[in-house]
C-alpha cells in the first residue's frame, strides 16, 4: 500500500489562499521519492517555512508517522489565514503540528539554532516586480521579485542556522531562479545539492532541490562548479526538449 | 500554542537581547492527549530551558513539574517525571493569549492556538 499524503478533498482553502498546485505535489514526490533516507535519518524536528494551505506539512507528518513516532513537527507563514488553514488542514487528517505566524522563522530562530532535522519550502519563487513582494492577500504567495529570487535569498540564511548537522533542506525553484547559482552559494557554506525531482509543466519548469551539509572540505569551487553546471544542463536541456516536442 | 514551541520562542524586536523567556498570559487552555514517547522527551530535554517550562506551565495552570532541572538518572528511568515531563510539554495548549516580551513588555497573540509574531514596521 502505497504511504499516505494528504487528501485533496481534506485540504482546508480560503480565496486568499494559495491552493496546492504543481509545484507543491512536486514537493511531494520529493519526499516520498526520499522516504526511506528520510526514515533512516531519524528526525526529531521538521519544519515547514511558508506552510500555506498545509498540504505539504500534512503530508510530511502522514508518510513519517508511522515509521518515526516520536517528531516535533513546525509550520510558519507571514499570512495569518494561512495559519488557520493550516490548523484545519491538520486536523481535518488527524495530525498534528505547532504553528506559528512568523515572518520565515523569525522568534524561533535564536533557540532552534540547529536543531532542525528537516525543512522544506515551497517560496514565493515567481519572477516579478520587486515591489509585489510581500503585498498582503494571496499574491505573497508567489511574488519573488527579481528572477524570483527575493524571499528564496532571505530564507536561505535562516535555514542554514536552523539546520542540524545532518538535517536535510527541501526547496522548491524554477529554472528561471538561477538554481545553480543557489547550489553554488549552498556550497559556499559548506552544503552539497541534488536535485531530487524536475517537472516541466505548460507555465514552469519545476525543480525540487535537496541540500544537506557536506563535510568533505575538499570538494571546494572549481570541482563542484563544473559539475554543478554540467548538472543543469542536462537537467535544462531535458525539460526544453520536453517543451519543444 | 504548546510548551515545547514556548520554550523556542523569543522576542524577536530589533535590539532587543533579553527576549526570552516569553511571560504567558493564559485566557484559555485545553488538554489534548498525544502518545507518550519516553525517547523523543530525552532527546528534546537537552534543548529546553528548565526554567522557562517550570515558569510556562504554571502559567497554563500545571505546577507539577520540579523547580530543578532533573538529572540524568531521573531522566532516564523515573517513568512518573517522565510522564510530567511529557503532559507538560505535550499536551497543554494555549488557544487564547498573549506572549509578553520580558524587556519591552510588547504583547504577541496567541488566537485559535497560534502565535502571531509578525512585527510592525518599527520593530523590524
Amino acid at each position: 500500500m502505497p504511504p499516505r499524503i494528504a487528501a485533496i478533498p481534506l485540504v482546508s482553502s480560503h480565496r486568499e489562499l494559495y491552493e496546492p498546485c504543481d509545484d507543491s505535489f512536486a514537493l511531494v514526490d520529493a519526499l516520498l521519492a526520499d522516504r526511506t533516507h528520510l526514515i533512516e535519518n531519524n528526525p526529531k524536528v521538521c519544519m515547514e517555512i511558508g506552510c500555506g494551505s498545509g498540504y505539504v506539512i500534512t503530508s510530511l507528518i502522514l508518510l513519517l508517522k508511522n515509521e518515526v513516532p516520536g517528531v516535533h513537527y513546525l509550520a510558519t507563514d507571514t499570512n495569518p489565514i494561512a495559519t488557520r488553514v493550516t490548523k484545519e488542514t491538520l486536523e481535518a487528517h488527524g495530525v498534528h503540528a505547532d504553528i506559528v505566524c512568523a515572518d520565515i522563522a523569525s522568534g524561533l530562530e535564536k533557540r532552534l539554532a540547529g536543531s532542525v532535522d528537516v525543512i522544506v519550502v515551497n517560496p514565493p519563487y515567481v519572477p516579478t516586480p520587486d515591489y509585489e513582494v510581500g503585498m498582503e492577500g494571496i499574491a505573497s504567495a508567489w511574488a519573488g521579485g527579481v528572477n524570483g529570487r527575493t524571499v528564496i535569498d532571505k530564507i536561505l540564511p535562516v535555514v542554514d542556522i536552523l539546520l542540524s548537522e545532518k538535517g536535510w533542506f527541501y526547496l522548491v525553484t524554477l529554472t528561471s531562479n538561477f538554481p545553480a547559482e543557489i547550489c553554488l552559494m549552498m556550497r559556499k557554506k559548506g552544503y552539497a545539492s541534488r536535485i531530487v525531482v524536475q517537472r516541466s509543466t505548460e507555465e514552469e519548469n519545476l525543480l525540487i532541490l535537496k541540500f544537506w551539509r557536506d563535510k568533505d572540505e575538499e570538494c571546494q569551487d572549481k570541482e563542484i562548479s563544473s559539475s554543478f553546471v554540467s548538472q543543469f544542463s542536462k537537467s535544462i536541456s531535458s525539460l526544453m526538449e520536453k517543451q519543444w516536442r | 500554542m504548546r510548551l515545547i514551541t514556548h520554550n523556542m520562542l523569543s522576542c524577536n524586536i530589533k535590539g532587543v537581547t533579553n527576549g526570552f523567556p516569553l511571560r504567558i498570559e493564559a485566557g484559555n487552555v485545553i488538554e489534548k492527549e498525544v502518545e507518550f514517547n519516553p525517547d523523543f522527551l530525552r532527546h528534546m530535554f537537552a534543548k529546553l530551558e528548565w526554567k522557562a517550562l517550570v515558569e510556562g506551565a504554571r502559567s497554563m495552570g500545571y505546577a507539577e513539574l520540579p523547580e530543578d532541572s532533573p538529572d540524568a538518572a531521573v531522566l532516564e528511568s523515573d517513568e512518573a517525571f517522565l510522564k510530567k515531563l511529557h503532559h507538560a510539554l505535550l499536551e497543554l495548549h494555549l488557544e487564547e493569549g498573549a506572549l509578553v516580551c520580558p524587556e519591552t513588555g510588547r504583547k504577541f497573540p496567541v488566537n485559535k492556538g497560534i502565535p502571531n509574531m509578525l512585527l510592525h514596521e518599527d520593530e523590524v
